[in-house]
């Protein structure tokens, strides 16, 4: 089957219900989605499909109906994404295991809400578990990506 | 005295020839530096000047041992160095270098120790040089204890020091300038005239002489790096997805492998079905492992679907089946024959509690698990005169032992690759997944084999925090507390974790009651006493250890004892506390929080202090009862650390340090039932999340003489000033944890 990830176009032959996590680790060496629960419970796998987040652990690969965006196609250092850019400005990792996942639900929320109230935030960013406890510089680090990407 | 004094000294310059000597042989032995574990492989051009720094023609390399596990220790080690030998951020690559003796851990003694921290007195002192010595003799290098900083701060910094005095040694030997008119900036030497002559540049000169050895570290108001803000080296690859953790390694030909292991831990492997799992597509091998199965597939998820196809017929758990079992065992161990210690005994208790106690009380702490979000993982690669080991590890050396033993090499050649740590929280403290990689690869040597756990693994595989009880009791007088009494009872973590690397630890645990035995205050009669609970579940080492259930204890009947005595919970602290340095913690974290300003309906303050590591915090807690449970508003810490090396760091360390300890106090447990854990995987014990988070307010104190870690010290705290708060907006004192058993929580 044909799937589209970071704008490129792979042919990849698995099962159909290989959850989409590993076709991007394990076939196509995409390294930055991270495994990290299996069950949808911690968000460390999460990218987009077409723009939206979803856990890709709990994303069969058959049902991936657009384009697939992961942390390494959102920017690159050197190029990054406003909401890189904001968690480097509040160096938010401590290990940084679960970033690649709490990055890409926070311009997910980022692009469906440009101004989100603290309230909104909690509520998207409450499926990402961070272990090592950067929450307060993850909600200071989705307000300052909120207003780079509102000044472009 | 002067001498070994000196001595002493010389040992943080290990790259420097033998030292003089003049002392007892066997202090002498102990003292005698190890070899540059980087002279055995340098290419022709380059110099070394110490195990820290390498520098030829192309670059310099700054070598950091500790590994990091999120903790940003791979950035604070390069700055030590950077800070001496005045090279940039951008300038060097770092490493965490090879397994070594020469790397040993000079701090991993300061809390094994039973004296107190504020025991500077010559008998603590002396035990701390003997620890310390025993530990450079086993060449133990270790990440763990928040001891990094402490081992790091001033030998690092005489590397850079000693790195940059050669350097310009080869620059005055090439330009003829002498040295007194030499400067350095910028990873190069400057000349008189402004002109430069690169470190890279001056490495063949470099390396031809002897390392200077006379040099006097900067003062702390020189500083350019420490202190200040910094950019964590590692900060842009983990904004990017860049960062390659263990489980990202990628070696050609690997295979992925999976393991299920009897999940009664420790328990046979009476027989399996894999017949369907051998037909699973992508299976390559199926292999016996210790305690266990291992499935070899073409990539990680087949290997798993597979191992989970087994059918397994597991033998029982070699400890008590039911969690109930576990506390009866723990209940029925505060008895003579298992005291371990008696740590202290001020005063006189029992004439104190004579006419009456004030509160007559129990507490719990229970099992938690690590579930650092990566998941443990392992590349090995067997040949007949090598291993080759990637993985993510705090203990190296005793790492290769262990992979060693099972593939039947010499330690020597296991060949460690340290990665950066998806987390730990201490579970890479063990070797069990190494061995496991390491008995699959060696059944098929040539091909490397990369073994992933599923989360579930990782959970019925983790070696625990300790269960432990408490009973407290203490008396009241005049609105004041005077006298305290707490026995503790767990099982020794450090027995259950030394034990499965084939060590034996002597003597009483100093974690069983850590966190209350060696508590600051000067309480007129204080008794504390740690009882030893044979070996239940195998336990290891959680962040902060024993202090993690032990400041539960200590601070919540030090809370209650307050309260019967009718006094303000900062102030009695404040009254109780002599040790000055934690005096000013406790007063500081009142003045931040504003303590005693007038609260909202249904809202509470909590404090609680606990010293871990030799760092005294405090922690001010304010939560509201709401219509939904408890919501926590506000935390405030004040911590002191002697130096704060890096403020962004330290904020974020502590605010994640308070989060780890809520998030535990609130909702995880580890229970078992028929042998098995009954948590699998983050919804059954998971911390805190997002919408749970208070604002957190921090302040790092310098008022202390030795600069310590903050990796542990905030944690403890967290439980007790959540608890107290709880107490104080709902009156409803809880005495076990996980709170959310008792109350509910937004």
């Amino acid at each position: 089957m044909q799937l589209v990830v970071d704008g490129k176009r792979h042919e990849v032959d698995v099962e159909d219900d290989m959850p989409l996590l590993w076709v991007l680790r394990d076939e196509l060496n995409i390294k930055g989605v991270k495994y990290g629960c299996g069950v949808a419970a911690c968000g460390a796998c999460t990218v987009h499909i077409d723009g939206v987040a979803v856990r890709s652990c709990q994303t069969s690969v058959s049902d991936v109906d657009g384009e697939v965006t992961t942390i390494n196609g959102l920017g690159a250092p050197g190029a990054m994404h406003a909401v890189q850019e904001a968690w480097v400005e509040h160096q938010v990792a401590q290990c940084g295991y679960c970033q690649s996942g709490q990055i890409m639900q926070a311009a997910s929320l980022l692009s469906d809400t440009p101004n989100p109230t603290d309230e909104d935030i909690d509520d998207a960013m409450s499926g990402n578990l961070c272990r090592c406890g950067t929450y307060p510089r993850i909600r200071a680090a989705v307000k300052t990506a909120a207003v780079k990407l509102r000044e472009g | 005295m002067n001498k070994v004094g000196k001595i002493a000294r010389r040992t943080f310059l290990i790259g420097a020839a033998a030292v003089a000597g003049g002392v007892a042989f066997g202090v002498y032995k102990v003292r005698t530096p190890f070899d540059n574990p980087l002279e055995n492989d340098l290419a022709d051009g380059s110099a070394t000047f110490n195990p820290w720094v390498i520098i030829d023609s192309e670059k310099v390399t700054l070598i950091g041992p500790h590994g990091d596990k999120g903790q940003g220790i791979a950035h604070a080690q390069a700055a030590l160095i950077a800070e001496e030998l005045d090279i940039e951020f951008g300038q060097f690559e770092t490493s965490f270098g090879k397994p070594d003796k020469a790397y040993w851990n000079r701090a991993m003694a300061d809390d094994g120790v039973p004296f107190m921290f504020t025991d500077k007195s010559f008998s603590a002192e002396s035990m701390r040089t003997v620890m310390g010595g025993l530990l450079k003799l086993l060449g133990m290098q270790g990440t763990g204890g928040s001891s990094s900083i402490p081992d790091s701060f001033v030998k690092l910094r005489e590397a850079g020091a000693m790195a940059r005095e050669t350097l310009k040694l080869a620059a005055s030997n090439l330009s003829g300038v002498p040295v007194s008119d030499l400067k350095t900036a910028n990873g190069a030497v400057v000349l008189p005239d402004g002109s430069e002559l690169a470190y890279t540049a001056l490495a063949g000169e470099a390396a031809k002489l002897d390392p200077v050895r006379e040099i006097k570290l900067r003062e702390p108001s020189e500083w350019r790096l420490i202190g200040k803000p910094m950019q964590r080296l590692d900060i842009m690859s983990k904004s990017t997805g860049t960062m390659n953790y263990g489980i990202d390694v990628d070696v050609d030909g690997a295979v992925h492998a999976a393991v299920v292991c009897n999940p009664r831990q420790g328990g046979a492997l009476n027989g399996y079905d894999a017949d369907a799992a051998k037909e699973m597509r992508g299976v390559q091998k199926i292999v016996d492992v210790s305690g266990g199965v291992a499935v070899v597939a073409d990539n990680t998820w087949r290997a798993i679907q597979a191992a989970q196809a087994i059918e397994f017929d597991w033998g029982p758990a070699p400890y008590p089946a039911e969690q109930d079992d576990h506390w009866a065992e723990v209940a029925a161990s505060f008895v003579e024959d298992r005291l371990d210690k008696e740590w202290r005994h001020d005063g006189d208790v029992d004439q104190a509690l004579a006419g009456g106690k004030a509160v007559d009380v129990e507490y719990r702490v229970p099992y938690v698990a690590h579930a650092p979000l990566e998941p443990l993982n392992a590349t090995v690669l067997v040949e007949d005169d090598k291993v080759t080991v990637w993985t993510g590890h705090q203990i190296p050396r005793m790492l290769q032992q262990q992979v060693a033993a099972v593939t039947g090499h010499d330690p020597e050649q296991v060949d460690f690759h340290n990665q950066f740590m998806g987390g730990s929280f201490g579970h890479r403290l063990e070797f069990e997944h190494v061995k496991l990689a390491a008995e699959v690869a060696n059944q098929m040597r040539g091909t490397p084999v990369k073994l992933t756990y599923s989360r579930e693994e990782d959970f019925a595989h983790d070696f625990p925090r300790h269960i432990g009880m408490a009973r407290g009791s203490g008396a009241v007088q005049d609105g004041k507390v005077v006298a305290v009494d707490l026995s503790v009872a767990m099982p020794s973590v450090i027995n259950s974790q030394m034990g499965r690397a084939g060590l034996s630890v002597p003597g009483p645990d100093t974690q069983i009651s850590a966190g209350a035995w060696n508590n600051p205050y000067s309480i007129p009669n204080s008794r504390m006493r740690a009882y030893r609970v044979p070996e239940l579940a195998p336990t290891s080492s959680w962040r902060s250890v024993g202090a993690s259930a032990g400041g539960f204890f200590f601070d919540s009947l030090l809370d209650e004892l307050i309260h019967e005595a009718g006094a303000d919970p900062l102030a009695e602290r404040i009254r109780l506390m002599q040790h000055d340095v934690s005096r000013k913690v406790l007063e500081a974290v009142g003045e931040m929080s504003n303590w005693g300003s007038a609260l909202p309906a249904n809202t509470g303050r909590g404090v609680a202090f606990v010293e871990s590591f030799g760092v005294p915090t405090a922690e001010v807690i304010e939560v509201t009862n709401t219509e939904d449970g408890i919501r926590i508003n506000k935390v405030w810490v004040a911590a002191d650390v002697g130096t704060v090396v890096d403020p962004i760091n330290f904020e974020n360390l502590v605010q994640g340090g308070v989060i780890f300890g809520l998030g535990h106090a609130m909702n995880s447990e580890i229970t078992y039932s028929d042998g098995m854990a009954e948590q699998a995987n983050y919804w059954d014990a998971e911390g805190m999340r997002m919408h749970q988070c208070p604002e957190i307010f921090v302040k790092g104190l310098e008022n202390s003489t030795s600069v310590r870690g903050i990796g542990e010290p905030p944690v403890p705290p967290a439980a007790p000033a959540l608890a107290n708060a709880i107490f104080a907006a709902t009156g409803q004192r809880i005495r076990e944890l996980p709170l959310y058993k008792h109350i509910d929580f937004v």
